[in-house]
């Protein structure tokens, strides 16, 4: 036991390195995420069928679409388009991009659970569509997206993990190179692990906290 | 103040209103009766820009009524209307839900629009609610803060969309009391319901509908109490003496 906390002691630094990116690639893929998927929402909501089929056939392609074949698409197949990304880059668009579909559908579920008739009142008394969006939807909508949210951002947490297929030298990336040159995969592994789950659980509790708070107002 | 001029309105392949065409003046308080599925509803709902129509002309002091133009905004803030599901906000207080329009739409500030929502309130006899949300209010309380809210935004008519229909029956009553009030300052109302007792006595002129055109009309007396039409005999017949 001694030899697992000196040993983890001397590769504490090196995967605390992956840890920074690990929540670089999380905190930008979830903005990115929310904003993309938020357009998307709003695309199908507006009712107005070129827009409401451009976003139901953009979630429907990136959901039936591997992760980690959208993220070796954007990452080597781009540049041959010219479009040339770092991995760090690459990795935040692609989760992003992919995740994006489903936080749209999560945003769909609250605005949809919004009675129609509420919407109609508010029009009645003169509002605009935004208007009815940030005064009537959204702080509505809010309380019930909440919980699917904290749960995609935990989801995305663990999928950054993936963009260590294109070179990201993330957590997992870091642990795989350690692993790789010292053969202890377990003392490695177990690290990794413990270290996901400790970043994890403060938003799973934070999500809990937010919807108790949501589910008294 | 509001004319609809032969109007027609389809969903799919069913139409549902076939050529209506009446005007209301200003002041004055129209009721619309009928059986359900005479196409009442819609046609107020038309008249607010919630439905399209199809054919004919809506127009509200002049200004024609077109749900895809941005011009419905200004005129929805001269006509409101009052729902049969009242259809508050629940997440704000029976206060915010009447301060809501006056301030995000007219633009009133905080305090005006307060003291105002404060006054309708205690107008409707909620004096006591004002920070009371709408899921902790009887069905009868909820209508008149709706009634509030519609009156809120000063407009120049008010549609009553069978304000009464969702309500317990011991309940009506206290809403129709206020509707009451409303018509007896002057607004200008056209009210969808059942209630032949309200139509007696507030309207100045009643409308009969069914299946989507308007069968009779006139004051409540000629309507109500001495129908020509055997369709509209036969439907107060059937109101007055459902178990016959």
């Amino acid at each position: 036991m001694t030899g697992f906390f000196t040993k983890a002691g001397d590769y504490l630094p090196i995967l605390m390195d992956g840890v920074f990116l690990t929540l670089i690639v999380t905190f930008f893929s979830v903005i990115l995420s929310t904003v993309l998927g938020f357009v998307w929402a709003i695309m199908m909501w507006s009712r107005i069928p070129v827009l409401a089929g451009i976003s139901r056939t953009f979630i429907t392609v990136i959901r039936g679409i591997p992760i980690i074949v959208q993220l070796f698409y954007i990452y080597f197949v781009m540049p041959e388009v010219g479009l040339n990304l770092t991995a760090v880059q690459a990795g935040i668009i692609g989760l992003g991009i992919a995740y994006s579909a489903y936080q749209a559908e999560n945003f769909r579920a609250g605005i949809e659970a919004i009675d129609r008739g509420q919407i109609e009142a508010a029009h009645s008394i003169g509002m605009t569509d935004s208007l009815v969006m940030r005064r009537v939807i959204m702080p509505q909508a809010v309380r019930i997206v909440l919980p699917p949210f904290g749960n995609t951002i935990i989801m995305m947490l663990k999928d950054s993990s993936l963009v260590s297929t294109i070179t990201v030298a993330e957590l997992t990336r870091q642990g795989q190179l350690i692993a790789a040159s010292t053969f202890d995969n377990m003392t490695v592994f177990t690290l990794v692990a413990f270290i996901y789950l400790a970043l994890s659980l403060p938003l799973t509790f934070l999500t809990r906290h937010l919807e108790r708070r949501y589910s008294q107002s | 103040m509001i004319s609809v001029q032969d109007i027609y309105k389809s969903f799919g392949s069913l139409e549902v209103i076939k050529g209506v065409s009446f005007d209301v003046a200003k002041g004055e308080v129209v009721c619309i009766i009928g059986p359900s599925g005479s196409g009442k509803s819609t046609i107020l709902r038309c008249i607010n820009g919630l439905e399209t129509y199809n054919r004919g002309a809506i127009t509200i002091e002049g200004a024609k009524v077109d749900p895809e133009d941005r011009s419905i905004v200004d005129i929805r803030t001269q006509v409101s209307m009052v729902f049969q599901r009242f259809n508050l906000f629940p997440h704000r207080t029976a206060l915010e839900n009447v301060m809501e329009g006056p301030i995000f739409v007219k633009g009133v500030k905080r305090s005006e629009a307060r003291d105002q929502a404060v006054e309708l309130l205690e107008k409707v006899g909620l004096a006591g609610k004002f920070d009371t949300r709408p899921g902790q209010l009887s069905g009868g309380q909820q209508q008149r803060v709706a009634i509030a809210r519609a009156l809120a935004m000063r407009p120049k008519a008010i549609l009553f969309d069978e304000p009464t229909s969702a309500l317990d029956p011991e309940l009506v009553g206290e809403v129709l009391s206020v509707m009451r009030d409303v018509a007896s300052e002057g607004m200008t109302m056209v009210v969808v319901t059942h209630e032949m007792g309200f139509a007696k006595a507030v309207a100045d002129r009643v409308l009969f509908l069914e299946s989507g055109t308007i069968v009779e009309q006139g004051s409540p007396d000629e309507v109500l109490r001495n129908p020509q039409h055997p369709r509209t005999q036969d439907f107060l017949h059937r109101v007055i003496h459902p178990m016959d």
